[in-house]
């Protein structure tokens, strides 16, 4: 879990041989701050052009098409990444679909709803479940949802919803739809964490000026509670979001690692990070290659959006938001 | 002072009347619609609650039957033959997580000083890196683990610990920056007068005071540490006997865990589900401890 | 302030007396409040008030701090519905509608007395326009005609439309502290309610702002019947018709001390502590 935290605001700069803070202007002293400094920035540069040194090779043999093709198949030279995108972008979009509307009515009962005895430890309750380590939900995906989506909410949806065109292909358990509902119930305590504190500090005095003009609860809720929350809560939706992208152990446990566009929401697919954890240990020569690219490819997705989020978050509900988020 | 029953064509008194039509007559059906919105609010609480609840009742449940002496004491057998334990895993997770905390909580908390001492554009780089690091998804940490560690020297306990001191890395950093800003200057500017040196300040003062936010956050850093598996999954290498030489392949908890998940044989799925509860009681315990510290920081506080 | 509110005979509270002034038709009563208590967790906030409130009249609950007097006006809509270890006792009548009646709606109640608050509270994420509708909106009118209608007979009524009449789209954020306020008062008034209840409206403006809504409530008391809490006697001598004096006894709990006429009240009251009040002696 991070702590999404931030300090007071710092001052832009300030003169040389100013005292910091605590007056450690000691030289030693603040030599050894500054060499702890240094190591980890080093380590993020390290970081950075590790991935992109790695990276490169990938893009000077195959140049830059390879990523939206189609066709996996490193035996053959194919290394389309398409199938692993659309992947990552399904399996995202089932658990966000769910977890948007879900989350942000289980935050409006936790902030508004539950009586006030009940709010601290229910709150809790979800926040901790954030802390459950993810390859955990990818067993109990395994082995305790795929069997009961095999042979009950498969064939029930299919049932339903077959008419869409979007339930073709046999009831297997494991694919798109068992993956991005296991994501859903993994983002939902970030989500619904980050949502219900920034619900919870719009201001009073606006819940009561609505009030008091006649509006009944959910009209209060719907109109001024949530619009007044609106940007961070978009936060909490864009760091849910960032962390179903980057998600790899549950995902590849139960998403049936096909390497071919999925054509049905019940279809085996693939994602990105399913993809590197699958093929790492034996990927060799331009397969490798290709995987720290593909890696490059993740890491850029991952920043912009964890970035997006936290600045969403910051600057509506304050620094210590959501304090249980990943 | 007019009375208003005395100015029947008033404006004021149709458009009143317009308003308590509208009102009455819509009445029921904001208020129907009202008592079904939040109903669905509660019934979506109770869907979110729900399966997350499950997930931890099933491991406790499926993980309990597996905590025997065996699991604690032996190490994981080859696929398709019974029995076996985690003791192998258990040891490669202390050693791994125990190395990436020797090292990245001393690191963390000294930026975390040099962070909350300073506050020029340097400080504000740092702090915004660390704040990126957060975010870089956890196999591309592997990945950086594989090319940094693995590639020179092969799989190692190290190389996993390597990769996991990544991350928890930027969290205690943060986590300390904000537990030393939050120690007030004047205590600082006491000892001053009272001519102590600066560094002794430090020690003497602004540690102490700052610990128990520290170590809040170390708490929650070796949680989020413990439970990732990805990055392990491209360092480690697995071992299936007991080796604490963090040099060599080692197995861990997690990755035990996610090999087990997946195989067809019940014992090695029941071996799954104690590692998980197993992780899953250590996570809650430091998650919750954490939650106590804090509670108690602040209720000193006040 | 020469007329205002000089009572003969006719429906009164306790504690008013009449005067031998040249008889004034006096409004008919709006509102009548009997025996009214409201405590929390079984300690009393406030207790003994009885008085009626009079039709195009400005009444003015006045009193040191901790006297009840906020609490006492929330109790008239219901904004002690939401707290849980609130209770309200005694009768509070608007009109014939029996306030806390089980069959009477809060909500809409609350279309037929408005509440403006003591610092501005316009909703931030809504244009000008949209404030002022909002009430309407949430008490389901739909027709434009309508809608646009009240608003700008509201704004007007609040001194603020020719200011804003060119920028009704504008965040209610881009308006002065005291535009603001007048906002407010538009936002409640386009609900056309019988009567308006403002929580020490000015307390947390510029004197030139508190002047300007001083004005208003006297324009305005003519269209809805005004009750105004203030802890300045002062701006209760300027605005009111009549005064509703409570005063902290010494179980912790307000109490009606006096009511009457404004001049009354300050000039001869009956009871020696709003004597000791009104001439500065605490409060």
């Amino acid at each position: 879990m991070t702590i999404i935290e931030t300090p007071t605001p710092a001052p832009a700069s300030l003169p040389p041989g100013t005292r910091g803070r605590f007056g450690l202007s000691d030289r030693g002293f603040r030599w050894t701050l500054g060499a702890a400094a240094l190591v980890v920035a080093a380590l993020a540069a390290w970081f950075l052009v590790s991935i992109v040194l790695q990276a490169r090779p990938a893009f000077s043999t195959l140049g830059f098409s390879w990523i939206f093709q189609g066709t996996w198949d490193p035996s053959h030279g194919k290394y389309g990444l398409l199938p692993f995108i659309l992947g990552t972008l399904e399996v995202t979009a089932i658990a966000v679909v769910l977890a948007v509307p879900i989350g942000l009515g289980t935050a409006l009962a936790l902030a508004y709803l539950v009586p006030a005895r009940t709010r601290a430890g229910l709150s809790t309750t979800v926040e901790l479940l954030a802390a459950v380590p993810s390859v955990v939900y990818g067993l109990w995906g395994l082995v305790v949802l795929a069997p009961v989506f095999r042979d009950t909410v498969e064939p029930f949806l299919t049932s339903v919803l077959g008419w869409t065109g979007l339930f073709d292909g046999p009831d297997q358990g494991v694919g798109l739809l068992l993956a991005g509902v296991i994501l859903f119930v993994m983002i939902m305590p970030t989500m619904v964490a980050i949502s219900r504190d920034v619900l919870a500090v719009v201001p009073n005095e606006q819940l009561e000026g609505a009030m008091a003009l006649g509006a009944t609860r959910w009209q209060v809720l719907r109109k001024v509670v949530v619009p007044g929350a609106r940007t961070g809560l978009l936060g909490a939706f864009t760091l849910a979001t960032g962390r179903a992208l980057g998600e790899t152990v549950a995902v590849a446990l139960v998403i049936g690692n096909s390497p071919y566009i999925a054509h049905s929401i019940k279809s085996p697919a693939a994602t990105i990070p399913s993809l590197i954890v699958n093929n790492f240990g034996e990927a060799t020569g331009t397969e490798l290659a290709v995987l720290f690219a593909a890696g490059l490819v993740l890491l850029v997705i991952g920043i912009t959006v964890n970035s997006v989020a936290r600045w969403l978050v910051w600057s509506t509900a304050g620094p210590s938001a959501g304090a249980a988020a990943r | 002072m007019t009375v208003l029953a005395d100015l029947p064509a008033d404006p004021t008194v149709e458009r009143r009347r317009a308003v308590q039509e509208a009102a009455a007559s819509s009445l029921r059906r904001r208020k129907i619609g009202s008592g079904i919105a939040l109903g669905v609010c509660w019934a979506f609480l109770a869907i979110a609650i729900v399966p997350l609840v499950a997930v931890v009742a099933y491991v406790v449940v499926k993980g309990l039957p597996a905590w025997n002496a065996a699991f604690f004491t032996q190490s994981t057998v080859p696929e398709g033959i019974p029995g076996g334990g985690v003791w192998n895993a258990i040891v490669g997770t202390i050693v791994i997580t125990g190395i990436a905390i020797a090292v990245t909580v001393p690191l963390g908390l000294v930026v975390g000083l040099f962070l909350a001492e300073s506050d020029g554009r340097a400080a504000a780089s740092l702090r915004f890196t660390a704040d990126v690091m957060t975010g870089v998804p956890s196999i591309t940490v592997g990945i950086f683990g594989y090319i940094a560690i693995v590639r020179n020297y092969g799989y190692s306990g190290l190389a996993g610990s390597f990769a996991i001191g990544f991350i928890m890395l930027p969290v205690i950093v943060r986590a300390a920056e904000t537990a030393f800003r939050g120690v007030p200057t004047s205590l600082n500017e006491a000892a001053l007068a009272l001519g102590a040196r600066k560094a002794t300040i430090a020690r003497r003062v602004v540690v102490p005071t700052a610990l128990p936010g520290v170590i809040t956050g170390v708490l929650l850093a070796v949680a989020r540490g413990l439970g990732e598996t990805a990055p392990l999954l491209l360092t480690i290498g697995g071992n299936q006997y007991l080796q604490w030489n963090p040099t060599k392949q080692m197995a861990s908890l997690p990755t035990t865990i996610y090999n087990s998940s997946s195989q067809p044989y019940a014992d090695q799925v029941q071996l799954a589900w104690g590692a998980a509860l197993l992780l899953v009681v250590v996570v809650l315990v430091l998650s919750i401890g954490s939650r106590l510290l804090a509670a108690r920081l602040r209720k000193e506080r006040r | 302030m020469t007329d205002a509110g000089i009572v003969t005979t006719g429906a009164e509270g306790g504690g008013a007396q009449s005067t031998e002034a040249p008889p004034t038709p006096t409004g008919a009563v709006v509102m009548t409040l009997d025996d009214v208590a409201v405590s929390f967790s079984g300690r009393t906030a406030v207790r003994d008030v009885t008085f009626d409130v009079h039709a195009g009249e400005v009444t003015a609950l006045i009193g040191p701090s901790g006297s009840g007097k906020t609490t006492l006006l929330r109790a008239l809509n219901r904004m002690h519905d939401t707290v849980r270890t609130a209770a309200v006792t005694g009768t509070i009548l608007l009109g014939d509608l029996d306030v806390y009646a089980p069959t009477t709606d809060p909500t809409l109640l609350r279309s037929r007395v408005g509440m403006v608050f003591q610092r501005p509270n316009p909703f931030p994420t809504m244009s000008i326009y949209e404030n002022a509708v909002a009430g309407l909106k949430f008490n389901g009118v739909r027709k434009k005609a309508l809608l646009d209608e009240a608003a700008e007979s509201a704004l007007v009524a609040a001194a603020l439309w020719d200011s804003v009449k060119d920028r009704m789209s504008a965040h209610a954020s881009t308006l002065s502290g005291g535009e603001q306020q007048r906002l407010c008062i538009a936002r409640a008034l386009a609900v056309e309610p019988e009567v308006l209840l403002m929580d020490e409206p000015t307390s947390a403006l510029d004197p030139i702002a508190t002047k300007r809504i001083e004005e208003l409530v006297v324009e305005l008391k003519e269209r809805v019947t005004i009750i105004i809490v203030t802890h300045n006697m002062q701006q209760a001598m300027r605005v009111s018709d009549r005064c509703a004096f409570l005063l902290m006894g010494d179980d912790k709990a307000g109490e009606l001390i006096e009511y009457g006429p404004t001049v009354q009240l300050f000039s001869e009251p009956s009871d020696p502590r709003t004597l000791d009040y009104v001439n500065g002696r605490f409060g």
